[in-house]
């Protein structure tokens, strides 16, 4: 059979090999990486400043989660998912009121003053620290698990040749979750009356103020997104690894990344820069040897594989998306999408 | 109240705080404080050039910090002689022979369109060009780096005067900043903010994992201070020393700075911070003024920062914490009133006292929570309740940032508007 003949010859077991640790976890942390940019990039198009406390805002999320996840353990068994995803629209509606909460005590003074947007900065990064502060004082420094023991970690096996495809189901709940929210999203902003709005505040401010837009509730249905988008994003991922802490400070210089490589006030260049940084990421440690390897019996002599070819060593992985981001704001300051960059 | 009685008033009551602290905590303690507190300020000096003169947003100043103390110990610490006698040596210079190399024929490619070179070619073989580079630099500087460890443990120092390391710790983070303001200063403050966070966690990243060159996690310590050390002096006398060291330093700075703000060139930094765009139609290259105040001021940070570590007699890549001395410094800019030197400098010493002294006051408050909570309702404190009610500090730094913002922003020593009638 041709079919077989050429399963033989491609090597498989690398090729698998490849996909699990290129293309799937680059498809994991991107879509992570996705669902925080969009949140990112939309408070940037309307209020213009960096956010940075939005890392956070996923950590607390999760946080969120667990605590629902206590009061409710019972709720995953009864639909046959894990009790964190069951309970995590709830997570997300308490994370989008919060983000309300947070622009009411914090931000909207300062715009109401009229500040420079630097200082804007400055005041999310005072809330980002105050955040981070709570966030250890009341769950401490160690790791928690989402899953509680109801409900088990389901993981699919696809055989393909010789070694297996690996997922499992937090993954596929993400990526669910994800194109859901991406559709959801596509349609809130192209078809519904605030969607329109809100583009209208991102390309022009003053022109949607005198058009009769009510940019107050602009502003509160950006947070709204941003925040219930950001409670998925940190569930989702602390479904998939574990949740501590630290994690937001990890995430939030791939998430700037993502949208500015995909232009800023852009959620559809987020969404592209989010996968983008992620699977720059995973090329970029991934050891290439492994794919170089079968093809050891045609090649010279004098070529040697070595045992590790990779573009960056594991431990510089904080690098990459710096790098994917200063080469942008170089060559391309506007990002993929076309994005603002002076306003 | 004029501002020479606002200046007097604040730096009187602050002396009695110290003093207090002194009394309580004895001598030793307080000029330990005090000498970290200088060091400080002359990193908020740094901050003040970059942020009250020029608004520049550099959230990176662990990074530019970590990577001066750094300098320091390479320049500074003994001489390691079994790096020296083994193979390490010349294999380092090979990949760095290679990296000059590399680094040539790349710029010179990226040049090579005056000769004719159509564009896209040109880019195609400067990046190609670049990823050889790395990837034979990387190649040959993996078996240095093993050899090293495994023979000498890591490089050691160049054994020479301290006051030198320090100055080329200044001048390699005044270099670093050079490269990032080139990037970055042309674009908005946001992006800066962004950029500089990222340098700081690659130096991080770097120091902690060149095993070879820093020793990584293991530490680098003694390092050789400028004055007697406290075996030889004891810990009043060689502290007092170290501190007298950095007052001069702080004096000297103060007065260059308040110097070059009087100046024609400060009133043209004030003029670009205030109006950019005015600025840029009387004619003043803005992208490049702001480098100059970029580079000064993490020169300033450097040198601060080298001397800080070199306090602590430890360099520990990985206790650079990016966000709370960061912002610990940010405050003390912020609140002592930027673009203002005593400001800062009010501010870094305020500002350092209340956190050495939040931790037994944050430490006491919770111990007292626990003991009431267990009293009243049975509650039952988790076990990692000290390092927990540290956390607190963070919160803490953050809430006086958004504070400070909303209600004073100009600080508590403001800004002395000049006029010029």
């Amino acid at each position: 059979m041709p079919e077989a003949g050429l399963l033989t010859i491609l090597p498989m077991n690398e090729i698998v090999f490849f996909l699990n640790k290129v293309v799937i976890a680059g498809l994991i942390i991107g879509s992570v990486y996705a669902l925080g940019a969009v949140g990112v990039t939309l408070i940037f198009g309307i209020l213009r400043f960096a956010h940075f406390p939005h890392g956070d805002m996923m950590t607390a999320g999760a946080f969120v989660a667990l605590v629902l996840l206590w009061m409710f353990p019972g709720a995953g068994a009864a639909v046959g998912l894990p009790t964190a995803f069951v309970l995590m629209p709830i997570a997300m509606a308490v994370t989008a009121l919060f983000a309300v909460g947070l622009d009411r005590t914090f931000y909207r003074p300062m715009r109401k003053a009229g500040v420079k947007p630097v200082v804007m900065v400055m005041t999310s990064i005072g809330v980002m620290l105050m955040m981070q502060g709570l966030l250890r004082l009341f769950a401490g420094t160690g790791t928690r698990q989402l899953y509680v023991d109801t409900d088990a970690k389901d993981i699919y096996r696809i055989p393909l040749g010789g070694r297996d495809l690996v997922i499992t189901e937090p993954q596929l709940l993400l990526f669910a979750t994800t194109i859901v929210a991406v559709v959801a999203l596509h349609l809130f902003l192209t078809r519904s009356r605030m969607g329109k709005a809100m583009r209208a505040v991102s390309d022009n401010p003053d022109l949607a103020r005198v058009s009769g837009i009510s940019i107050d509730h602009v502003v509160r249905t950006t947070w709204l997104i941003a925040g219930a988008l950001a409670a998925a994003g940190g569930t989702l991922l602390a479904l998939d690894v574990t949740l501590k802490p630290d994690l937001s400070y990890n995430i939030i210089l791939p998430i700037f990344a993502a949208a500015i490589v995909g232009g800023v006030g852009q959620p559809y260049g987020a969404i592209a820069g989010g996968l983008l940084v992620g699977f720059s990421e995973t090329l970029a440690v991934f050891n290439w040897s492994v794919l170089l390897r079968p093809l050891r019996p045609y090649l010279p002599e004098f070529i040697e594989i070595p045992a590790k070819l990779a573009f960056v060593p594991t431990e510089y992985k904080i690098v990459v998306p710096f790098f994917i981001l200063v080469a942008v704001l170089i060559w391309r300051p506007t990002g993929i999408f076309r994005g603002r960059v002076n306003t | 109240m004029s501002p020479s009685l606002r200046e007097a008033g604040l730096f009187a009551g602050l002396a009695l705080l110290v003093a207090g602290i002194f009394a309580w905590l004895g001598a030793a303690y307080g000029v330990r404080m005090l000498a970290e507190a200088a060091c400080y300020a002359i990193i908020a000096l740094g901050l003040t050039i970059q942020w009250g003169y020029a608004g520049l947003f550099n959230v990176g100043l662990m990074g530019f910090v970590a990577i001066a103390a750094f300098t320091t110990v390479l320049v500074s610490f003994p001489v390691n002689d079994a790096f020296w006698q083994g193979d390490g040596p010349v294999m380092l210079g090979q990949a760095a022979l290679t990296l000059a190399i590399g680094v040539a024929v790349t710029i010179l490619l990226s040049r090579s369109t005056r000769i004719g070179m159509p564009k896209g070619l040109r880019t195609a073989l400067t990046l190609i060009a670049a990823a050889i580079t790395y990837l034979a630099v990387q190649g040959q500087l993996d078996p240095a780096a093993t050899l090293i460890e495994r023979e000498a443990g890591f490089v050691g120092g160049l054994g020479l005067p301290v006051w030198m390391g320090w100055v080329a710790g200044g001048v390699v983070a005044g270099l670093l900043g050079w490269a990032m303001g080139r990037i970055t200063l042309g674009l908005r403050a946001d992006y800066m903010a962004i950029a500089t966070l990222g340098i700081a966690e690659i130096v991080k990243a770097f120091l902690k994992n060149a095993d070879w060159l820093t020793r990584g996690t293991l530490t680098v310590s003694p390092l050789p201070w400028p004055v007697p050390t406290p075996q030889e002096l004891g810990f009043v006398a060689s502290r007092s020393a170290y501190l007298a060291v950095t007052a001069v330093m702080i004096v000297v700075l103060y007065v260059l700075l308040e110097r070059a703000w009087h100046s024609p060139w400060g009133r043209m930094m004030r003029a670009i911070r205030d109006n950019e765009v005015s600025a840029a139609a009387m004619g003043k290259d803005i992208n490049r003024r702001r480098l100059e105040m970029f580079v000064v001021g993490n020169f300033i940070i450097g040198l601060g920062g080298a001397a800080l570590i070199t306090f602590t007699t430890i360099f520990d890549p990985s206790s650079f914490a990016p966000l709370n001395h960061t912002f610990l410094i940010w405050v003390m800019v912020i609140l002592g009133g930027a673009g203002n030197n005593l400001g800062a400098i009010f501010g870094a010493l305020l500002v350092y006292v209340i956190w050495i002294m939040s931790e037994p006051v944050a430490l006491f408050l919770f111990t007292s929570a626990e003991a009431w909570g267990e009293k009243l309702f049975g509650w039952q404190a988790p076990d990692d309740l000290y390092t927990r009610a540290l956390q607190m500090r963070v919160f803490v730094i953050g809430l006086t940032i958004t504070l400070v913002l909303r209600f004073a922003p100009k600080g508590l020593l403001p800004e002395k508007v000049m006029r010029y009638d």
